[in-house]
């Protein structure tokens, strides 16, 4: 092979893996992609129904609830503008707490309300997740 | 006195890297005007501008020493001590505490990068000359930029009128012995890369692209990368203890962050050796030294610039969110356009066989390239799609599912590779040598196919590929004088096998780790994996700025003795946190992880339990790459000891 041909044969495979690359980045991209709702979206724009996503919002005040079997919880996430009953079973995280921002990751059930397989708390006093702060400034609930 | 001194070193070395940017410039217009780069004008410009480097270096590293100094005394009086220090933290948190916040980190990066350049002008003997000077110059205008960064937007050395009483205190996530290793290591690699990148911009404005310089960047490549390797291998397992998830690895964008560089990084190695010993790969490797430290730069942009929100983010503060992206900008922007202008001129190296060394190298490189492309879309897109107010999150499905399969079929042509000949090879003859790796993957498969039944495709194959990679990778060694053989060999066949270790842990922890979670009664036994756990109680306990709750737990396999396991529930006061800390027995065969939840009210405890066959082996390959990578420097650098030997008797 002369080294032209070489070069150009390897530019061309250079290429085509790129463009592997991309379909394959952007194939996976679109099923796994998990998006941010608040419940506030949820009523406006409908169930997302059999995908995982993000529930992000305010933990509702006295909604915390322990289920018998001491390692389910039960409570509401809020954005002011609606609310999503959630289920969680496993360790909370440490700074999960009512009047205090959280994400859920998890599926939306069909009667509406939201099952986390995991759910992030701020890591901090100080923090809160830009997601909800977006969405709070959105809906102008945050009274800060 | 002691943070004005600083901020006065500080400000010295950015004016000696000006100097040394001025002389490089000037110089090396001189010395291309003449006919021989190692002409006495080349030397006399290196005579000057070796001494400015390394005085540089000196400088950054006493501004380093200054801060930590100021925050072992804990000296209320500078801003940054305040927001992030207390007096009662340990000592160890006070003095790693430095660089656990946004200025003092960025102020570490630029000293490893002041002490990178001085490295360079001290170490660096086989670089022709002028391309050296080259190369001062564009580590001068790396460091420039950092320099800046710090002065006008990230002074570390603010005083603070009045001081306050005490400080706010260090996020206890970061309290940990991982904040004294895990950042100075990673920084180490990303910096380390920078020089790679120097080099390559160094060759570019010379001319000098080919195996001489290759030889020269190697180990600076090599070394770089070893650190690389610690730095997330290290920092892998501090997640996986102090999170107390159980898990490795989240795709988190900081992790990513570190990943993508060590990606390039690893293929750089790759493809700076078919240079050096081929003579093959010229424009290729140029470009990749500068892919490497754009990767380094966006690490560092992601992670520093408060776009992502994670532990790694100190400081949501948009202007040096775009500070670090205008420098990204124009050294990205600048080196591929001195690529473009010159790549012309870079002669087309040597060619090969697409059956061949060289070939598979290619291909490890390809391959690597479209991982690195996944990890960047996946970390990059959710960022984009915010700023068109779509707010979505990338996790370890897409990165499982799309990188997954690449990395697979990426073991398989490693395996391949250092079993073929250079230049030419027949695809037969590599069958019948592929043999028992070939047949060693076979049986694996088979094997856990049988006894192990419903294993996910993904684990398995990397399960039985691990198994074909670890006889694969000592194969180089078969038939051969194991006395006689290059301690670079032995590097090689351990960095192999390193990643065959690892991937075996990796799929291990996939396929088989058992967990449960369960709300327990003092003195109700448990089942996880072989072992049935026992709370015995709970006791508080009080630590040097925390207190805690530590369950008492013992672990029994069969009739064996108890293991003893104290997992806590940590409160701290500077700042208000609480933390929980795992336990982990750490077995032949696997770790026990136990995490302790809340109290429910009536008596029982949440206990989060895995059982994880053989995930030590996850940290325990990282281990083995990097020494690896470790053996090989010393072999390349005792072969060149020995070889300017034999010049000078001659």
């Amino acid at each position: 092979m002369k080294a032209k041909h070489q070069r150009l044969t390897l530019a061309l495979l250079g290429v085509a893996a790129v463009i592997a690359a991309g379909v394959l980045a952007l194939s996976a991209l679109k099923d796994q992609a998990s998006f941010f709702y608040a419940p506030g979206d949820v009523k406006k724009d409908g169930l997302p129904l059999g995908r995982f996503v993000r529930l992000g919002g305010m933990v509702a005040d006295k909604s915390i609830v322990k289920l018998p079997d001491g390692v389910s919880i039960r409570f509401v996430v809020t954005d002011g503008v609606a609310t999503v009953p959630v289920l969680f079973k496993g360790i909370a995280p440490d700074l999960f707490r009512e009047k205090s921002g959280v994400v859920a990751e998890g599926e939306f059930q069909r009667d509406g309300s939201f099952t986390a397989s995991n759910l992030l708390a701020k890591h901090d006093e100080k923090y809160m997740p830009p997601e909800i702060a977006g969405k709070m400034h959105e809906t102008k609930t945050l009274k800060e | 006195m002691i943070a004005e001194a600083g901020l006065a070193a500080l400000w010295l070395a950015a004016a000696l890297a000006l100097m040394q940017l001025a002389i490089a410039a000037i110089g090396v217009r001189r010395v291309m005007a003449e006919p021989d780069f190692q002409t006495e004008l080349s030397g006399h410009l290196l005579a000057a501008v070796r001494p400015v480097a390394i005085v540089q270096g000196v400088l950054a590293l006493l501004a380093m020493v200054l801060l930590i100094t100021v925050f072992v005394r804990t000296d209320m009086s500078v801003l940054l001590v305040a927001e992030n220090s207390h007096s009662e933290k340990p000592l160890l948190y006070k003095f790693a505490g430095a660089w656990g916040n946004h200025e003092g980190s960025m102020l570490l990066w630029v000293t490893i990068l002041g002490v990178a350049g001085a490295a360079v002008a001290i170490f660096e003997r086989s670089l022709a000359r002028a391309t050296l000077i080259a190369t001062l110059g564009a580590q001068a205008m790396i460091a420039l930029g950092f320099y800046a960064f710090l002065l006008f937007s990230s002074n570390p050395f603010t005083r603070l009128d009045p001081a306050p009483v005490d400080g706010q205190g260090l996020n206890p996530l970061l309290q940990d012995p991982g904040l004294a290793f895990h950042p100075p290591t990673l920084y180490i690699g990303y910096v380390g890369i920078s020089v790679a990148f120097s080099f390559a911009v160094g060759a570019l404005v010379t001319r000098d692209v080919g195996p001489a310089f290759a030889r020269a960047m190697r180990p600076w490549v090599l070394g770089a990368w070893i650190f690389l390797t610690l730095g997330i291998t290290a920092g892998s397992y501090w997640a996986y203890y102090e999170l107390g998830w159980g898990g490795w690895w989240f795709w988190d964008p900081v992790e990513n962050a570190s990943l993508m560089p060590w990606l390039a990084a690893t293929a750089l190695l790759h493809s700076v050796t078919v240079l050096a010993t081929r003579d093959g790969l010229r424009a290729w490797t140029i470009m990749l030294a500068v892919v490497a430290f754009s990767m380094s730069m966006i690490g560092t942009f992601l992670v520093r610039s408060g776009i992502l929100t994670s532990v790694h983010a100190f400081a949501v503060d948009p202007e040096r969110g775009s500070f670090i992206l205008a420098l990204l900008a124009i050294y990205i922007g600048g080196a591929l356009l001195l690529f473009a202008a010159r790549v012309g001129t870079v002669r087309a190296g040597n060619t090969f066989d697409l059956v061949s060394r060289e070939g598979a190298l290619v291909a490890n490189n390809l391959l690597l390239s479209v991982i690195l492309g996944i990890v960047l879309i996946g970390t990059l897109y959710p960022i984009i799609a915010a700023g068109f107010g779509t707010q979505l999150s990338v996790g370890p499905p897409f990165f499982n599912k799309a990188a997954g399969p690449v990395a697979l079929l990426l073991v398989a042509i490693m395996a391949a590779g250092p079993l073929l000949r250079w230049r030419r090879d027949e695809a037969k003859a590599l069958v019948a040598r592929m043999a028992i790796p070939i047949a060693a993957t076979v049986v694996a498969l088979a094997g856990f196919l049988i006894f192990a039944p419903g294993i996910d495709l993904l684990p398995l194959l990397g399960l039985a590929l691990a198994a074909g990679l670890a006889a694969a990778s000592v194969a180089p060694l078969w038939g051969r004088n194991l006395r006689r053989t290059p301690l670079f060999t032995y590097g090689m066949v351990i960095s192999h096998l390193g990643i065959a270790v690892s991937l075996a842990g990796m799929a291990s922890d996939s396929a088989f780790t058992q967990a449960t979670l369960v709300a327990a009664r003092v003195g109700e036994p448990q089942r996880v994996g072989p072992y049935s756990v026992t709370l015995d109680g709970i006791a508080p306990v009080i630590g040097p700025n925390w207190s805690a709750l530590e369950a008492h737990l013992s672990a029994r396999r069969g009739s064996g003795a108890a293991i003893q396991l104290r997992p806590q529930a940590r409160f701290f006061s500077n700042p208000v946190t609480s933390t929980s800390e795992s336990a982990i027995a750490t077995m032949l065969d696997g770790q026990l992880y136990t995490v302790i939840g809340q109290p429910d009210g009536a008596g029982r405890w949440q206990l989060r339990l895995w059982w994880k066959p053989f995930v030590t082996l996850i940290w325990a390959g990282g281990a083995l790459i990097a020494l690896g990578g470790v053996l090989s420097l010393l072999g390349r650098w005792l072969r060149e000891r020995r070889a300017r030997g034999r010049e000078a008797e001659a």
